[in-house]
């Protein structure tokens, strides 16, 4: 079983690409599993056709400490399975913890022993790792490769550059290794080229590059992946281009961050910042 | 034990990341010594329930008294969603079950960390109705990664005056004392004489009656002593107050004035005869009331018993460790007594107890070591550098006074071996005596039983 941990600056696109990629890996025939690490419980919308019901947290909150798998984790696009850690609403609370909380519980629950013959876990996570509670994850040999999804939008840069970080730290401690970068493209100019460059820099690849087109958009309002509602789109081979891509990875790698001013000055070369 | 005697005299690493024996404890057990001394009060903890177990008997090993308090009992739920939900029911609970007249209500780290927002949770509570009429809950922050028990004592009873204190416009001629972090006998003690003086004062809080109370056969969950919500309210119209702790008592001082443009003196807790003194003279001019014969008279016992046995104190070496107020007072009345303070150390940080220190120490001969934010491993090696003829501080430093055959006065918080603390004070003019009893106890005791034969006397 690939435990596999999504990051990225917060609208990326994190939750859209994750959903289309592991449909595209359940196309593929393998069975993969979604854990959602965003108070909103919006990642596995696309997977379940509408927003899962019952969060892991707002089940601990009610039934306490009695919960049952079956509540939790509910079966989604061919198979796939798919829980949400929830959290508290914006404003109170420790979604932090809330991560940390779920995350623990999932594993007492026995969501990822063998006998559930997974072939993939996902962990999609909320934007930027703002406190200890969403970088768990990563934590203690959870996941052991990390893609960070990515654009040519500077700040978007910026935040990969900063996910580097934090995965070095916890690569020497728990062995864990970045995958490689997504790109997600929001058609800046020379994007392709950009980040393949900061992936370069960053000891890392660019494992796939993922156009900008409407149909994710159109899927979405369907509450659907790409693969699911229009399987012929040429969008969907993007998909499943990058689950085979993932499917076939050897290179893992621990990163490099940059210091700001190289980041900066990648930009400048690549005309961005001009 | 053991563990002491391997104390190295060098001080072979500078410290930055380690504290050994801390001499001090944290932020919420000020905050519920402060709160107990409201009468009618229930302390609560806004949090998990060891935090407020600690808390609890923390403070009844030192009083041997009851404690009782209220907690959130945090679950996993409440530290992810908040602990809103919690601290609605507690309050309501508490109201409908022991119908205290308050419940003061301080945060642990784990509400502070999840950013528990008091302000607007016991507002909720009280538009929600869970406050029954006449009723008062007042709370305060006291996160125990900043700061102290000392700390946690003035946020509570900064806590009270932003809560409680009103103004109606109109001044009712009494005057306000705010004792730092101190004994329910100290606090007893700063009212006798105010009583003696004629003086109207409020003074809060007033531990005194509460965790001194007496062994009646009956438990009370509320004993008699506090300061009354009606008392707190009525700071806000007070002609002045005096806050006796630039540490514990200062900023609930500075908040009356501020809010209410009640001034405020703010003074040392008053330990010795100039801090006594000048703790009678800002009675005396707020009060409008002259110093009677009664308080001229315990003075003069203290100036004669000093005189008297001037040469026993003289040019003895101390060793302190204690909470700033109570350093800054003990340091200034050994001065007076011609000892020695020859290594200070406090665990509470700020940096402007260094400056009062130096200040009180100008004129001492010799170097005067201190150490703050310190420990009591510092003070230990620098005991084992060159010694001491006395060492004051709170029970913890029994480990250093066998260690190192050296008399010990407890002092301080906590005292969880010995009796008399709660019961007998150690300020005012009394207090000071009290304090030279046992500084001359402890010298004189220890130097009959080390003289030599030939150097033995009836009288030294």
């Amino acid at each position: 079983m690939r435990k596999i941990a999504i990051y990225g600056k917060g609208g990326i696109g994190k939750s859209t690409t994750t959903q289309n990629t592991v449909a595209g890996l359940a196309t593929l025939g393998k069975k993969v599993m979604v854990v959602g690490c965003d108070p909103k419980a919006d990642s596995t919308r696309l997977l379940l056709g509408g927003l899962q019901q019952k969060t892991v947290l707002d089940t601990l909150r009610e039934e306490g400490e009695d919960v049952e798998l079956e509540d939790i984790l509910k079966p989604g696009f061919k198979g796939t399975m798919c829980t949400e850690s929830g959290g508290p609403e914006p404003g109170v609370g420790c979604a932090g913890r809330g991560i940390i909380t779920s995350i623990n519980l999932l594993e007492q629950l026995g969501a990822y022993t063998d006998d559930k013959k997974l072939d993939y876990v996902f962990y999609d996570v909320l934007g930027d790792v703002v406190c200890g509670g969403f970088a768990m994850p990563i934590r203690e040999g959870k996941a052991q490769e990390i893609y960070i999804v990515v654009s040519g939008e500077m700040m978007a840069m910026y935040a990969a550059n900063n996910i580097c970080k934090g995965i070095v730290k916890f690569a020497e401690a728990g062995g864990v290794r970045l995958g490689g970068l997504i790109c997600n493209s929001r058609k800046v100019d020379r994007e392709l080229d950009l980040i393949t460059a900061l992936a370069d820099r960053l000891g890392t690849q660019m494992i796939h590059f993922v156009p900008r087109e409407n149909q994710v958009q159109r899927a979405e309002l369907n509450r659907k992946t790409v693969i699911d509602f229009s399987p012929e789109h040429p969008q969907a081979n993007e998909y499943l281009a990058l689950a085979s891509k993932i499917q076939d990875n050897q290179k893992f790698v621990i990163p490099t961050p940059l210091p700001i001013e190289e980041l900066e000055s990648l930009l400048v070369e690549f005309g961005i910042a001009n | 034990m053991a563990m002491l005697r391997h104390t190295p005299a060098e001080i072979t690493v500078d410290r930055t990341a380690l504290t050994i024996n801390p001499a001090k404890t944290c932020q919420p057990v000020g905050a519920m010594y402060a709160a107990l001394g409201i009468h009618g009060c229930m302390p609560h903890s806004h949090g998990s329930q060891g935090c407020c177990a600690y808390h609890r008997s923390a403070l009844t090993r030192h009083y041997k008294e009851p404690v009782t308090a209220a907690t959130s009992s945090f679950t996993e739920g409440s530290s992810v969603f908040g602990g809103q939900a919690n601290l609605l029911t507690a309050i309501q609970n508490i109201f409908s079950v022991y119908e205290p007249e308050v419940v003061a209500v301080h945060t642990t780290c784990l509400s502070e960390t999840i950013g528990d927002d008091m302000t607007q949770i016991v507002e909720k509570a009280r538009t929600e109705g869970k406050v029954p009429a006449g009723k008062h809950v007042i709370y305060c922050n006291t996160p125990s990664y900043v700061g102290s028990h000392v700390t946690g004592y003035s946020n509570m009873v900064q806590g009270m005056v932003k809560n409680l204190a009103k103004s109606t416009g109109t001044k009712n001629g009494k005057v306000n004392v705010i004792p730092g972090f101190c004994e329910p006998s100290d606090m007893a003690e700063i009212k006798r004489l105010a009583k003696l003086m004629g003086a109207d004062v409020t003074m809060f809080p007033d531990t005194s009656g509460v965790m001194d109370a007496p062994l009646t056969g009956k438990y009370e969950m509320f004993p008699k002593g506090g300061a009354t919500v009606e008392e707190i309210m009525s700071s806000g119209d007070a002609v002045g107050t005096i806050a006796l702790g630039q540490w514990a008592a200062a900023a609930p001082a500075k908040y009356l004035d501020a809010e209410f443009k009640v001034p405020c003196e703010i003074m040392g807790l008053p330990f010795g005869i100039e801090d006594t003194d000048a703790y009678i003279m800002a009675l005396s001019k707020m009060s409008g009331k002259a110093v009677p014969a009664s308080i001229d008279f315990e003075r003069g016992q203290v100036v004669d018993v000093l005189s008297d046995y001037s040469q026993y104190f003289y040019g003895k070496r101390v060793a302190l460790a204690g909470d700033p107020d109570q350093i800054i007072g003990l340091t200034k009345f050994l001065v007076e007594l011609d000892m020695i303070p020859a290594y200070i150390v406090s665990g509470t940080p700020g940096n402007k107890l260094e400056k009062a220190i130096r200040e009180i120490t100008k004129d001492v001969p010799g170097e005067v070591k201190f150490k703050c934010p310190g420990d009591m491993f510092l003070l230990h090696q620098w005991i084992k550098q060159e010694p001491v003829d006395l060492l004051i501080g709170n029970s913890y430093m029994k480990y250093i006074a066998r260690d190192e055959d050296i008399p010990l006065i407890r002092h301080g918080f906590p005292i969880v071996d010995r009796f008399g603390h709660s019961m007998f004070p150690t300020v005012g003019y009394k207090g000071a005596l009290r304090l030279m009893e046992k500084i001359l106890d402890a010298l004189l005791t220890r130097r009959d039983r080390d003289a030599s034969e030939t150097e033995f006397e009836l009288v030294y």
